[in-house]
């Protein structure tokens, strides 16, 4: 094309682009789908070199604003990946660029406070000629819309970039889109964890459920306890998370509007825990004598509670979300049973043979702690089961395969909160094409005495990457582009994202964003990408 | 074996004490005596109890012996307690004296050059511990080529010799091969046979192997037309291949989604719309394949090139005018295409001036023609067929015209001088076939067992990959069942099992491209590595788990991201991403 100069020709090859736009009818989706969009023909051109972020005028959040600044910088780079990596092939003469401003107005500060349960994260976003306004409430809606709009750009075939003019109106459908971690059963570096909260941040996931510890290893370098890391992780320095590990991670999540809630599963999954920290767990008896080997945290010792406390007292400290995580899943009951001082406890306290009251009492002691310490639990759907009158509030996670639409009727009804796992176990490595199947599930389709209060008790779900075959090695594409169909039911309007074949080629083309962001997301089906994934 | 017959080899045993003295100049005497009477005492004992010498099964019986896990077993095998240091600083890979190859022999050159760095990491990381030379118990590995060719510039092939002999004992361990292929095993066995210490100090146990494969044909199938593979990951997966000895990569370049290969007679295969994803991006050009075929080689790979016909061809069809089959929807063409069209002179045209340059492109002595699942439909609902058809007298049945294809397609492909593998259901149909033809099972029904042995029961070559489709996934260890399974195991004579020429892994692209193929490839594939390489007698599980564990974290180490087998960690993980 000839260079010509004047002032109103970029103007008309960008009207004569929108021609040629109408004829290809590219898709430019944002996922997860924003509950309200409406997208024109109309598109402008962008240029990196006039494209600007601004501080709306009546925003509560100015320049200095720690989450914002920083997610300007990155979304610069991820809306002109060519300019940041230095191809200047792209900048054409031809045109005067014209500059493209958008502006963020938040109506609330906190740019220094962590997201919450409560945080809003609605946003409204507004794009026309040469500007874009991206209004919400508080930071974190903003980061949302930020992203959104990072995903509205595209390029065409000559690398120009490109936005039409959209109206997005958005907000989530649940307040919990979590996604689960396991550095226990193997330990994953911190640089895999804190790719996976950058590919989070893209698919609007805002809670990471990090699963610490467990049986196989104990990589959490614990302040008070640092035996139990010393002897109970895979290697004690190369294979652990030091305090600063961990308050990187919090600070990166942060700044991606991530709370990170950590679990520290107890009294079952432990067996790492009694390395460092000698008579934790119930011995186990054969024959009238200890057999050397343990099973679950001792509930009957007090030693066992103090211990506890001075953990969850630091996990408090460590760890700024209200949320705690305290597992009691899978408790094997063999051990206890062969112990005859658990058997005498069983006794006094009037449990009979019962051991699922002993369990009870345990997690309820430990409840209570953490209530004390002023954070809510969250347990596994074991703990509910087995004493479904609850005497406090907790949030339950319900995991089992089966009919869990049964048991959040049975956690609502009781008056709990309730966050589903179950059919986002994610570390099953189907074939990627049966992403579907997380696609169509359904929350809130348990019918029966359903009640708005009922309803509103479920407060979301999240995927879990358990760690038994998954490592560094595997971890991102297995996790990838599979956690996004999920993510999409727990963020956008369920009438709307009903379709998994709908749905495919915006998965198709959004699959294809995250490779471009350097994020290891597998194939949907036979095909290509524009930038394959460039690593190994 | 004892360990006074292994001393007697003499050209395998140098005289112990020598060296020791040699190298005690800069310790005082004391020192030196205190280091003999430590280093020495349990080879004294060894003798005298002539316990020292542990056969096969070691792992486990001693806890320096854990860090030792060889993948694939090697054939015969014995290693004692005795440990030898291994200084980074003063250790060599060299050509042994009486050796026909020498430091012109490239291969080789490269494979220390390798090697080295596999066991002791980036020689510039050990420039200080260079200049500080302390004392390696075992001074050099000395490669002995014994034929008077040592291949040095030629290419690995069916009938390479891969069978090697290493002696490891003070102060030169001895690798003898007959040439560089067998060299090029014997090498990546050495530096299995290399651990760490709980000092940090490199170690090898004092071991005789002599090792050869169970199979000549060991391969992977990578598909690089469903997704395009980047270079990066077919020359990983061709490192990952060497370090689980297998010797084919079987290249299925091209298929119905696209023609990545840029061929010179015919660029616009795919350089037009529909042919390459892209023309530019998505394609591999001349010289890539070029390095494609000198890495493998420099690795004893050989490059099987697929170019499946008459099916699985749309790719081909917009860059080759009226090379497709034009599919009919009552009486006029619908616009879509069908297999390539068996009936038009063209047809076999273009297939001989294809096949000429696909025949000097790629040096290898076999080219997969495919064959494989040839959908009759189009080819019914084309007037023009149904007229041949019945000219020919087929009747109605389509097999017979795919036959009538592909018999012209292998004398085409003879013409140039290549050997061919097909699919089974070229078999299958009667086609008639070259003596030397490799047929290749891939069907689950019938079952394999049934038709491995009816293809060596008709006197063919047979290749395995039915229970070895490494795309399929489960949840848990699937690998044991892949290790279970046998090419050799099915009713039929001696003879015929001797026609079974081994298998290949097979990584179909439907769901797979350069984000997930190398996790969910490796180490699936090394269970077929092992099965193809190791005796037969080589099942048990158990065993085998510990050493693949290892070997797993080995490939880790050496930038491979292998995935983990169960719960667990590696010294060192992986640090990709």
């Amino acid at each position: 094309m000839a260079h010509t100069g004047t002032h109103s020709q970029p103007v008309r090859s960008c009207l004569l682009l929108v021609v040629v736009s109408v004829c290809v009818q590219q898709v430019h989706g944002v996922w997860p789908l924003p509950q309200q969009l409406h997208q024109s023909a109309d598109r402008g051109c962008l240029s990196p070199q006039r494209f600007s972020f601004t501080y709306g005028r009546d925003s509560a959040a100015q320049t200095g604003c720690s989450v914002l600044d920083a997610a300007f910088k990155r979304y610069f780079s991820i809306i002109f990946p060519d300019f940041t990596k230095g191809s200047g092939l792209l900048q054409y003469v031809w045109s005067e660029p014209q500059p493209f401003v958008v502006s963020v107005s938040v109506k609330t500060g906190g740019c220094d406070g962590y997201p919450d349960e409560d945080s809003d994260e609605s946003y409204n976003l507004s794009v026309s000629e040469g500007q874009a306004v991206l209004r919400s409430v508080t930071v974190w809606g903003a980061l949302r819309g930020l992203e959104s709009f990072s995903q509205l750009v595209y390029q065409d075939d000559y690398g120009s970039y490109f936005i039409n003019k959209t109206e997005i109106v958005d907000f989530p459908r649940f307040a919990f889109r979590g996604l689960l971690l396991d550095t226990s059963r193997h330990y994953l570096p911190l640089h895999a964890i804190l790719k996976t909260l950058d590919a989070m941040a893209y698919s609007k996931f805002n809670v990471f459920h990090w699963h610490i510890v467990d049986d196989p290893s104990f990589p959490y370098q614990s302040r008070t306890f640092p035996d139990l890391s010393n002897k109970g992780a895979f290697h004690p320095f190369t294979h652990i998370y030091t305090q600063s590990d961990v308050m990187r991670v919090i600070e990166h999540a942060r700044m991606r509007g991530i709370r990170v809630v950590p679990e520290f599963d107890s009294p079952g999954h432990t067996q790492s825990w009694g390395k460092g920290q000698p008579g934790l767990l119930t011995p186990c008896y054969k024959g009238g004598v200890p057999s050397g080997s343990f099973g679950p945290v001792d509930p009957t010792i007090d030693t066992t509670y103090k211990f506890m406390e001075s953990l969850l007292k630091e996990v408090k400290f460590v760890f700024p979300d209200s949320y705690v995580h305290l597992g009691g899943d899978e408790v094997s009951f063999a051990c206890w049973q062969s112990n005859p001082n658990v058997r005498k406890f069983m006794e006094k306290m009037g449990f009979g043979k019962d051991f699922t009251k002993l369990e009870s009492f345990y997690m309820e002691s430990i409840m209570n702690m953490t209530a004390a310490l002023n954070r809510t639990s969250i347990v596994w759907q074991d703990v509910f089961d087995y004493h479904e009158r609850p005497r406090s509030k907790y949030v339950v996670e319900v995991w089992k395969q089966g009919c869990y639409l049964c048991e959040m009727r049975r956690v609502t009804k009781a008056g709990l909160k309730v966050i589903l796992a179950a059919p986002f176990y994610l570390d099953l490595p189907i074939p990627t094409h049966s992403w579907a199947r997380y696609y169509i599930v359904r929350h809130l389709a348990f019918r029966v005495q359903r009640t708005e209060e009922q309803k509103k008790l479920v407060i979301g779900g999240e995927v879990a990457m358990w760690g038994e075959y998954v490592d560094a090695t595997n971890l991102t594409p297995r996790l990838w582009p599979r956690a996004c169909a999920a993510a999409e039911r727990l963020w956008s309007n369920e009438e709307k994202t009903l379709n998994a074949d709908l749905a495919f080629p915006r998965l198709e083309e959004f699959r294809c964003e995250l490779l471009r962001r350097g994020i290891q997301a597998e194939p949907l089906f036979v095909g290509h990408c524009k930038h394959e994934y460039d690593g190994l | 074996m004892t360990w006074v017959e292994v001393n007697a080899a003499p050209e395998l045993i140098h005289t112990p004490p020598l060296r020791l003295k040699q190298k005690s100049a800069d310790r005082t005497a004391l020192n030196t005596d205190m280091y003999c009477l430590l280093k020495c005492s349990p080879l004294i004992l060894a003798v005298a109890v002539c316990h020292g010498w542990l056969f096969g099964d070691f792992v486990g019986k001693q806890k320096e012996l854990d860090e030792i896990s060889l993948w694939p077993l090697p054939q015969k095998f014995q290693s004692s307690a005795v440990a030898f240091k291994l200084s980074p600083g003063s250790f060599q890979i060299v050509h042994a004296k009486q050796s026909s190859a020498g430091p012109s022999c490239s291969i080789l050159v490269n494979a220390f050059r390798r090697y080295f760095e596999y066991m002791f990491g980036d020689l510039k990381k050990h420039e200080k511990s260079r200049k500080k030379v302390y004392d390696s118990d075992l001074a050099e590995l000395q490669v002995w080529i014994t034929s008077a060719d040592p291949e040095c510039d030629g290419y690995p092939s069916l009938q390479a010799d891969e069978s090697y002999e290493l002696s490891v004992d003070e102060p030169s361990a001895v690798l003898k091969a007959a040439n560089v292929w067998g060299a090029l095993r014997g090498l990546e066995t050495f530096s299995q046979l290399v651990y760490r210490d709980d000092y940090g100090a490199n170690n090898i146990n004092k071991t005789d192997i002599s090792d050869f494969p169970r199979f000549a044909h060991r391969g992977i199938l990578l598909d690089s037309s469903r997704h395009f593979l980047p270079l990066k990951v077919i020359l990983a997966n061709l490192e990952a291949m060497a370090m689980n000895k297998f010797n084919v990569f079987h290249w299925h370049i091209v298929d119905d989604p696209s023609f990545p290969y840029m061929s010179r007679t015919f660029p616009d295969l795919s350089q037009k719309r529909k042919g390459a994803y892209h023309p530019f991006t998505h394609v591999y050009t001349p010289s890539d394949v070029k390095m494609v075929i000198e890495f493998a080689r420099m690795r004893g790979i050989r490059v099987i090139p697929e170019f499946d016909t008459p099916g699985h061809t749309q790719s081909w069809g917009n860059g080759i005018k009226n090379l497709l089959t034009p599919c009919y929807s009552g009486s006029s063409p619908s616009g879509t295409f069908g297999p390539v069209n068996p009936i038009l002179n063209s047809s076999y045209d273009f297939m001989t001036q294809f096949f000429k340059e696909i025949s000097t492109v790629f040096p290898d002595a076999y080219i997969h023609l495919g064959g494989d699942e040839v959908d009759f439909s189009c080819w019914k609902s084309n007037p023009d067929i149904k007229k041949f058809m019945v000219q020919q007298g087929f009747g109605t049945d389509y097999s017979k015209l795919e036959s009538f294809y592909i018999q012209r397609l292998l004398d085409i492909v003879a013409a140039t001088k290549k050997g061919y593998m097909v699919w089974q259901e070229v078999f299958d149909n009667g086609v008639k076939l070259k003596a030397d033809t490799q047929i290749h099972v891939w069907k689950e029904r019938p079952q394999y067992q049934d038709e491995m042995a009816k293809v060596t029961a008709a006197g063919f070559n047979a290749l395995l990959s039915t229970p070895w489709y490494l795309n399929r996934i489960s949840y848990g260890q699937d690998w044991v069942n892949i290790y279970k399974a046998d090419p050799q195991n099915f009713t039929g004579t001696d003879a015929q099992k001797k026609l079974v020429i081994g298998g290949e892994a097979c990584l179909w692209g439907e769901y797979v491209d350069a984000t997930n193929l190398t996790p969910r490839l490796w180490p699936r594939a090394s269970a077929v590595a092992e099965r193809l390489w190791s005796d037969k007698s080589v099942t048990d599980v158990g065993n085998a788990y510990k050493r693949l564990v290892q070997h797993r974290c080995r490939m880790v180490k050496r930038g491979i991201p292998a995935e983990p087998l169960f719960v667990g960690h590696c010294r060192q993980e992986y640090m990709g991403l």
